[in-house]
């Protein structure tokens, strides 16, 4: 639990967004409020078809932020979203797994789909325009920035968990990075109501 | 009874040794360096190992090349408050005498950045890792899982 609690303590603290909201998301007796993660997004996925926040509706979601250029945080993190779908079986297809890039510039729509090529096929990448890339890491309260490398070229900072959400497109928890690769299974089945 | 535990755990060494691959420079004994295979199209690997100094001089772990990447950098990750972060050392890391300075997944690692092709369970990534006070090493990196006690990063006194 506490776990899934602390990226969200983290990313109010990062993102200095007011108090109330922070005291809202995490208040557990004003659970309406979690709303204020997620909202309309309109991205392209790996193969370059729209995707927009629509596309999400009426199943439940893990989604998770990153980028191809990433060493660890990102491939581990995809490895874990493909053993979720594997243990949850003909149930992965009930659920939208989603990997948003917050490098849009390296991470093409191509680029996404041969990497993606090493993970479960379920998983649908996302990249846009920087701004709307800019707007979706906004509404989702995903922290990201551009680090140049002293040898050239440059890394992303950003939000480390995999957040999930109800059918009905409302917050239902985050999972931060590491620990147990099957730590997303129990959550993404209670979201089924398995 | 004591000469039957010195016996075994001289036994432990041989095993141990034989098992791992090490390398050494100077002062300096380097542990079973390891890659992660990387997915498909994947532009960055990490580089894990172990660097020990036996000696009485502090060592920096300076840079290092590869045939296998454009580039080879020393980084820090990091994930404090849930986010993410990655940041080249311009310095190098120190190595402290007694110290055994652990690069593994979560912490200090080599970047290979530009990588020629992904990394795959099997492979082997030649490197040339230079130090401050031993000079220059060949290592290679073994592509595949971690070594038994390659979880966590950190620091061990010795």
């Amino acid at each position: 639990m506490r776990r899934a609690i602390w990226p969200l303590l983290g990313l109010c603290l990062v993102l200095g967004l007011t108090q109330t909201s922070c005291e809202r998301s995490a208040s557990p007796e004003k659970p309406a409020a979690t709303a204020v993660i997620g909202g309309p997004f309109h991205l392209v996925d790996q193969d370059g078809r729209p995707f927009t926040d629509k596309d999400l509706k009426g199943k439940p979601t893990a989604i998770f932020f990153g980028f191809t250029f990433c060493p660890e945080v990102c491939p581990t993190t995809l490895a874990d979203m493909t053993r979720w779908l594997a243990a949850l079986g003909p149930d992965g297809d009930r659920v939208n797994v989603v990997f948003v890039s917050i490098d849009p510039t390296r991470d093409t729509p191509s680029v996404l789909k041969h990497y993606l090529g090493s993970f479960d096929p379920r998983i649908r990448g996302l990249t846009g325009t920087e701004a709307e890339i800019a707007r979706t890491a906004r509404e989702y309260r995903i922290y990201y920035k551009k680090v140049p490398l002293p040898g050239g070229g440059y890394t992303m900072d950003h939000t480390a968990g995999v957040f999930l959400f109800d059918r009905n497109g409302q917050f239902a928890g985050a999972i931060g990075y590491g620990g147990d690769p099957n730590r997303g299974v129990g959550p993404l089945r209670q979201l089924l109501g398995r | 009874m004591r000469r039957t535990l010195l016996l075994a755990l001289a036994g432990l060494l041989v095993a141990g040794a034989a098992m791992a691959h090490e390398y050494s420079v100077g002062s300096l004994k380097i542990g079973h360096p390891w890659s992660r295979p990387t997915p498909a199209g994947a532009v960055a690997g990490g580089g894990f190992l172990t660097i020990t100094n036996t000696g009485k001089e502090p060592d920096r772990l300076l840079s290092g090349a590869t045939t296998a990447a454009d580039r080879l950098e020393i980084h820090e990750m990091s994930v404090t408050d849930g986010i993410m972060r990655m940041r080249a050392l311009p310095d190098g890391l120190a190595i402290a005498p007694g110290q055994t300075v652990k690069l593994a997944p979560g912490g200090y690692h080599i970047m290979l950045i530009g990588l020629k092709k992904p990394l795959a369970i099997g492979d082997r990534v030649p490197a040339r890792l230079k130090f401050e006070k031993a000079g220059e090493v060949e290592v290679t990196f073994l592509v595949g899982a971690p070594p038994a006690d390659g979880g966590g990063s950190g620091m061990e006194h010795h």
